[in-house]
């Protein structure tokens, strides 16, 4: 779910698809509102590992200073709890990490094979998609994916093909009006039912093939609140970004750290009874000048006794937020008092 | 027998119900058919194993007649033209018509001379899915109605059915659907998300609802709650608050 002004969203989308030409995966990009072409020049550049290191390093630094080994004398029986890891260090690396300052160079990003779709310039071929019962433009992307899926082998359908590789699809902003869907504008779509069949119809695309898939909507926009629902229900993983942009969290002492907050909503529940579910539900963003990093949200300690009243307001708006779960919501509206 | 069984949940996945039905009737010989919308054959594959049974198997010997809504979607959309006198049961992405789904099932469950099996049995994960794909909220009651009455009385089967709700849910199609299934329902699964949110140790509360006042008018509804943990290859379940974490 994108962030109200498209900022982080975009970001994010652009870090699946970086990724994706480290790991040497091919790419997929498809949007209604820039041509993929720019959308690839404009990946970040991927961090070597020593600078890496050295960025968290210069951090840990300058917090170490500060945290003097002071022995506990009143809260003493926390002094053996591990010290609270707001995000996660050097002890285990997925994946790669990514300097948003520097572009990513045209050698490495052509060093996979990607495929673009951009809408405007596919309208020109006008096939009959009356069979589809749905929005025209998602019908070509559909059929677009499927060539491509099956063209290149990501279904196993070529047994001659021994190098097996990975297809990362990126789609921007699904739902939007340039994508000649009416779902964002208005209560009462005309076709209410264009973006969930898509998202069906991709759905058991990227079952049968070896490929992942990010979409990011414009869920702020979308005012039948059920159409996300259903959106919510046909996804594997749904996470939603909120940025503190021109709201009143933005001047919030309680989150002068962060850019914004991370909403899990949803996480995959593939192939087990179980899902892999984490301790923690708070999580914060926040944009530095080279990296974008996602901690877990904590409360500063409630250490003056004139908290003002608005803030307290806050504090319970929050602590309300904090006790959320993936897909529970504490329903109290009342915040411990002591 | 004849009992149509509805699985439902809130804030929560309800799909370990349908797991633990799917293997529950096959371990006890019945036909299965199973309309599986919104996962591949592979996903319940692999979680039948770790509860004792093979699907692959299954669906070898006739016992597990297995519609995979994804492929046949894309069978549908994708594949060459369709032999004429066999519409493909997801046939209402195009037409909005259920009737073709309704006969894959009636079709599929209707026993055959050399059929050993017993009770057939209708699973379907999950039925809210189907309003996602432009059925209207009367056209899926009526899908259940038919089947009911031809799976559960005609053939003295059994439904089991999963639907997903909400009590701040903006989805007045889905609720409709809902509310209008848990009054015709023998028996109702309900699994809700904890009020108070994530725990680690107790994943959600069960609701089970045995509506005695469908069948006789002065009986009440027997009404059973427990907390549930979820495990990887078993759910236990337990009275509220006595979770193993807590005692």
């Amino acid at each position: 779910e994108e962030d109200k002004y498209g900022l982080y969203s975009n970001l994010l989308f652009k870090y699946f698809l970086a990724e994706g030409i480290v790991c040497g995966h091919d790419l997929f990009v498809a949007s209604a509102k820039e041509h993929p072409d720019n959308i690839l020049k404009e990946l970040p550049a991927p961090l070597l590992d020593d600078t890496y290191g050295k960025e968290l390093g210069d951090e840990a630094a300058a917090v170490k200073s500060e945290d003097f080994q002071d022995s506990m004398k009143i809260a003493w029986r926390y002094q053996n709890l591990p010290k609270m890891e707001a995000s996660p260090t050097t002890c285990t690396k997925f994946g790669h990490y990514y300097d948003v300052s520097k572009k990513m160079s045209p050698e490495l990003c052509q060093s996979v094979k990607w495929h673009s779709f951009y809408l405007h310039e596919e309208l020109s071929f006008e096939p009959e998609m009356k069979a589809w019962n749905m929005n025209s433009g998602y019908a070509r992307l559909l059929q677009s994916i499927q060539r491509i899926i099956s063209q290149e082998g990501f279904d196993g359908s070529d047994p001659q093909k021994k190098q097996r590789n990975v297809l990362r699809i990126g789609i921007q902003s699904l739902g939007s009006i340039l994508w000649g869907d009416d779902v964002c504008c208005s209560d009462t779509p005309a076709d209410p039912h264009s973006l969930t069949k898509f998202l069906y119809v991709l759905r058991g695309l990227l079952r049968k093939s070896l490929s992942a898939c990010i979409i990011t909507v414009p869920a702020h926009l979308i005012q039948n609140k059920a159409i996300m629902e259903r959106v919510t229900n046909l996804s594997d993983m749904v996470v939603g970004l909120e940025s503190f942009i021109g709201s009143e969290r933005e001047t919030n002492p309680l989150y002068k750290d962060y850019h914004g907050l991370v909403h899990v909503h949803q996480i995959p529940r593939l192939n087990s009874l179980i899902c892999d579910v984490s301790d923690t539900k708070d999580l914060a963003f926040r944009l530095k000048r080279k990296l974008f990093t996602i901690e877990r949200l904590h409360l500063p300690p409630a250490l003056s006794a004139a908290v003002s009243r608005a803030s307290k307001q806050e504090l319970a708006a929050s602590a309300k937020l904090l006790s959320s779960g993936c897909g529970a919501v504490a329903v109290g509206e009342r915040h411990l008092d002591f | 027998q004849g009992k149509f069984t509805l699985l439902r949940d809130t804030r929560t996945d309800g799909s370990f119900l349908v797991h633990h039905f799917l293997s529950f009737y096959l371990r006890a010989g019945c036909k299965v058919c199973f309309v599986a919308l919104l996962q591949s054959f592979s996903h319940y594959s692999i979680v039948a194993q770790k509860l004792g049974v093979n699907l692959a198997a299954a669906k070898e010997q006739g016992q597990l007649v297995f519609l995979e809504g994804l492929k046949s979607c894309l069978d549908l959309l994708f594949g060459e033209e369709e032999q004429p006198g066999q519409p493909s049961p997801l046939q209402f992405l195009s037409t909005c018509d259920l009737r073709a789904l309704f006969d894959f099932v009636r079709v599929s469950l209707t026993p055959c001379a050399h059929d050993s099996w017993k009770g057939p049995v209708l699973l379907v994960d999950d039925l809210s899915v189907l309003l996602s794909l432009g059925a209207a909220p009367v056209a899926v009651l009526d899908f259940i109605h038919y089947c009911r009455v031809s799976v559960c009385c005609q053939l003295q089967g059994n439904v089991v059915v999963l639907v997903h709700s909400s009590e701040d849910s903006e989805d007045e199609e889905n609720e409709l659907v809902v509310n209008s299934l848990c009054h015709h329902s023998d028996l109702i699964l309900w699994a809700e998300g904890l009020a108070t949110g994530f725990c680690k140790d107790v994943h959600g509360q069960m609701k089970i609802i045995k509506r005695l006042s469908l069948r006789q008018a002065a009986e009440q509804d027997l009404v059973q709650i427990y907390q549930y943990k979820i495990q990887d290859r078993n759910v236990t379940f337990f009275a509220r608050g006595l979770s193993a974490a807590v005692l």
